[in-house]
């Protein structure tokens, strides 16, 4: 596959193949250009990236270490393998370090890429620290439970710059001992939070999730697979948002917005987000 | 000063309902008055690092807090709101720093004594800090553990830092500091220290002091960074880049946001040079970054000097000041017609900020962790600018180098290591100190030069917890880079901790793995869950008394592998090195 070189496209080879990508593409869209899958956890579509997870990683020549795929600009001639030995290793031990600490049970896609690369967290010394966090219930609309928090910054991200200008949660601590926090731990009512729902919409591993899918959960009567999706147009506010509604047995059980909407980039207000709770 | 703030509007930040104190507010309005307050309806927004951030006031959040910190004894709820509406940053975001640094405290303590900090690293565990932890404890002080406190020569080390009081180190008040090689003509960097009076310019000057910057301005920029190539001189803060390079591209960047960096955050375990270095002969540390200002046309200096360094801060702070008052800094240095001044900041307990990239992090109010490279600081350094970030040792041979001119440096030291070299010196040693030596000296020439070892020599931690472990048959290995390298060893910051065979390397070994836990910024995977694994496994062997097992000993290199090939920063690549010597030289992992 090549495909059309424009004057502003800068063209590498990933794995033996010539990819032509756009100025200012990032080595992750010329893999997705090739046609090659490759594992994300931190990096969002719609975010700034933080390249903290590592597990993206990429062998390019000439670098030493490897390099996040998913925030390193593709430059002219650069030559990346993704599916070398030591590619294979680190994307390996990330999953598996995550889960020796994480519940990751409902991340995604990690559980496959877990299989694909064979991380195996039980060979840890047994145990070892976890994130050990209470969940936070803290109102009716969404909770936090740290136990599966893979400490993406995504959420933090979302509520600060890249989305929200709300800056209600941080990176708190350092280390393994880094969670995130409001100042002090401060429940989300009492903290800056206005409740778009834009955290629980990017969080990758469920450690965010509305309400109504926790209560779900713990009666053991969540089922996406009976679940319909819905496309609506708010009719709060003149902004035009999209909605998602996702039904389960006649219920709206969450709202999401699609990421690639030029209007909303996957962000909405507390009245989208949450409003369908009080209709 | 940074750059004015400027860009889209922030949103209104929420504060919750604690209120400073008058205690509290009193503290925040000695760094920021009430006047100066930030306005948050404007911000200016940078992108760095792959991140955006604001700017404005943000730079005096970690001096506000230390503020706090020394006045209250915490940073309260309401001291945190206090600090955070004042320089209009998110309350979220301040807590988000607070609680990276070990020195600033975010529970209350309940008392408003003095916190002493005993250090738990090698060369004071064999000196008898457990010793020194009971009495203390016995005379009622709260004692917290401390990783390596930059005092390894006189372990076992002290650091007491005051609540409404100065922060003070004991050992210094009855120091009658001597260096071992004392009047040696062989010193260079050395050469004033212990001789000079350190509180007094013309004393300094009475040294020689200052005849290196007339000359680099006689000579011009381009001709002092030509020198500085052509001496082959490389940094001493431990990655050992060549640093003409280094200011050749700052200088090559336009100005005039462009800043001069020196890096005395000092935090390797077994360092203590800067620390010296500082205290005896600040105003070298000072003329030598002018000088690094005025070659890369840069007119904004900053020294970022760690928290537990009381005396070498009030002698740099008074050194700036002489500086200032004759003319040395400011507007026109010199009569040189270039600006040229200096701001220092103090890290607040954090190892990882002597990371360049997490050191400009830390200046400017967020938190200290580390930015993917590249770009890199040359062009995308302190606020986002151009910046020359140097350690002290480093900028101090330039004081030679210009003076003196690159052929008489290259005189001693080797083709691909000219110049002489400072090693700290501690652990079963006879003189533990600081030393100077040329380039090329052997491990075991510089162990004799020392008093050689106490005991039966066991192993040498060269580099620190950052480098490797290497045994009594590497006492023949001229100490440069070139034979580090092929060594698979490496010279670091000039750390040589010296243990014999009494010493218990299983402990040591864990206690190195539990640093790199404890300081680990957190942030990247392999780092963040590899250290901690890696300090498990370390304490599963130590309780066992058996033989590290073949399943053990994989984990244990596949784990270093990631940690080396995917983490952020030197810390995670580092986190491994020595804990995998110690394996390879059988020091750990026998049955007991
Ligand atoms: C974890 C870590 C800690 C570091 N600590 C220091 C330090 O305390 N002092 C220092 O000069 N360099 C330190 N460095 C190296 C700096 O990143 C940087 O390379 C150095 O300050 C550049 O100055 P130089 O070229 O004069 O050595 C550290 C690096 C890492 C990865
Ligand atoms: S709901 Fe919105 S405001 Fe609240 S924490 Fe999440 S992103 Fe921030
Ligand atoms: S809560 Fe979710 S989005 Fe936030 S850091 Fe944790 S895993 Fe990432
Ligand atoms: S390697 Fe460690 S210290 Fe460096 S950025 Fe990653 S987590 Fe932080
Ligand atoms: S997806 Fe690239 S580092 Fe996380
Ligand atoms: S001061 Fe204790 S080891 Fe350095």
């Amino acid at each position: 596959m090549s495909p059309a070189v424009t004057e502003t496209a800068v063209t590498i080879r990933v794995d033996g193949q010539e990819v032509a990508v756009p100025e200012g593409a990032t080595i992750l869209d010329a893999c997705d250009a090739a046609g090659i899958d490759t594992p994300t956890i931190c990096y969002g579509p719609t975010l700034t990236p933080v390249n903290v997870c590592r597990v993206c990683v990429v062998e390019l020549d000439g670098s030493r270490a490897l390099v996040p795929s998913c925030s390193r600009p593709a430059e002219e001639g650069m030559v990346v393998h993704t599916d070398s030995e030591r590619v294979r290793h680190s994307r390996k031990m990330v999953i598996e370090f995550l889960a020796t600490g994480v519940d990751v049970s409902q991340a995604n896609e990690l559980g496959q890429w877990a299989e694909h690369y064979g991380a195996d967290p039980h060979r840890h010394v047994p145990g070892g620290e976890t994130m050990n966090e209470p969940v936070r219930v803290q109102d009716n609309l969404y909770i936090r439970d740290y136990d599966k928090c893979v400490l993406c910054y995504r959420c933090v991200e979302a509520c600060g710059d890249d989305a929200q200008h709300t800056y209600a949660i941080s990176v708190a601590g350092r280390g393994f001992g880094a969670r995130i926090s409001t100042e002090f731990d401060v429940t989300l009512p009492d903290s800056a939070c206005v409740y778009c729902g834009n955290c629980v919409a990017v969080c990758p591993t469920n450690a965010l999730q509305f309400k109504t899918e926790f209560d779900l959960r713990e009666e053991g009567d969540w089922r996406p697979e009976d679940q319909t999706v819905t496309q609506t147009v708010c009719s709060y506010c003149g902004v035009g948002c999209n909605l998602e509604l996702h039904v389960q047995d006649n219920q709206i059980v969450k709202c999401t917005s699609p990421d690639d909407h030029d209007v909303t980039r996957g962000n909405l207000c507390i009245k989208g987000r949450f409003g369908w709770n009080y209709v | 000063m940074p750059p004015r703030p400027r860009g889209p509007p922030l949103a209104d930040l929420h504060f919750g309902d604690d209120q400073p104190t008058e205690a509290e507010l009193a503290a925040i309005d000695a760094i920021v008055s009430p006047a100066d307050a930030a306005t948050v309806t404007e911000t200016e927004r940078v992108v760095r690092g792959g991140r955006i951030r604001r700017q404005g006031l943000r730079h005096l959040l970690l001096p506000v807090l230390h503020s706090l910190q020394h006045e209250i004894g915490w940073i309260s709820p309401g001291g945190l709101n206090g600090a955070a509406k004042r320089l209009g940053v998110p309350p979220a975001e301040a807590y988000g720093v607070a609680t990276f640094y070990e020195l600033l405290r975010t529970t209350d303590p309940g008392h408003t004594n003095d916190a002493v900090h005993v250090c738990v690293d090698p060369s004071c565990a064999l000196a008898g800090n457990e010793e020194l932890r009971e009495s203390l404890e016995a005379s009622g002080a709260k004692v917290h553990n401390s990783p390596c406190l930059g005092q390894c020569e006189r372990a076992p080390a002290l650091f007491v830092q005051g609540v409404g009081r100065p922060d003070r180190v004991p050992a210094d008040d009855d120091e009658d500091f001597r260096l071992p090689q004392a009047g040696d003509p062989g010193l260079r960097v050395l050469s004033r220290v212990g001789v000079v009076d350190s509180t007094s310019l013309d004393s300094y000057r009475e040294h020689g002091g200052y005849q290196a910057l007339a000359s680099a301005i006689e000579m011009g920029p381009d001709a002092v960074i030509s020198a500085i190539s052509d001496s082959g001189l490389s940094g001493r803060g431990g990655a050992a880049f060549p640093t003409g390079i280094k200011w050749r591209a700052v200088a090559d960047e336009p100005g005039p946001d462009k800043h001069v960096v020196a890096n005395c955050d000092e935090s390797e375990p077994g360092t203590f040079k800067d620390r010296i270095l500082c205290e005896h002969d600040p105003f070298a540390v000072i003329e030598s970054m002018t000088i690094a200002g005025l070659a890369t046309g840069s007119p904004h200096g900053w020294i970022y000097i760690r928290g537990e360094y009381p005396r070498a801060t009030a002698r740099l702070e008074g050194a700036i000041a002489q500086a200032r008052a004759a003319g040395l800094l400011g507007d026109d240095v010199a009569g040189s017609g270039q600006r040229f001044d200096i701001e220092l900041r103090r890290g607040a307990g954090a190892y990882i900020c002597g990371e360049e990239t997490a050191l400009f992090n830390s200046i400017e109010g967020f938190r200290g962790e580390p930015r993917n490279k590249p770009p890199f600081p040359t062009t995308h350094g302190l606020f986002n600018q151009p910046t020359a970030i140097n350690n002290p040792e480093t900028l101090i041979n330039v004081l030679d180098i210009v003076t003196n001119g690159p052929d008489a440096y290259r005189s001693v030291g080797t083709e691909r290591s000219p110049g002489t070299r400072l090693f700290c010196l501690s652990g079963r040693i006879g003189v533990p100190g600081l030393y100077e030596v040329p380039f090329g000296t052997t491990l075991g020439e510089l162990i004799e030069l020392a008093g050689g070892s106490v005991g039966s020599l066991a192993a040498v931690l060269l580099g620190g917890a950052a480098g490797v472990f290497v045994g009594s048959d590497a006492l023949d290995m001229p100490l440069t880079l070139e034979d580090a390298r092929e060594a698979g060893a490496t010279l670091g910051s000039g750390v040589v901790t010296v243990f014999d065979d009494t010493v218990d390397m299983e402990a040591v070994v864990v206690r190195i793995a539990e640093f790199f836990r404890d300081e680990s910024c957190g942030q990247c995977v392999p780092c963040r869950v590899g250290t901690q694994r890696q300090h498990e496994v370390l304490v599963e062997l130590q309780g066992s008394g058996q033989a590290l097992t073949p399943q053990r000993a994989e984990l244990i290199d596949d784990m270093a592998l990631a940690m080396v090939d995917a983490s952020i920063c030197g810390l995670g690549h580092t986190a491994a090195s020595a804990v995998r010597s110690a394996i390879d030289l059988g020091l750990i992992g026998n049955s007991s």
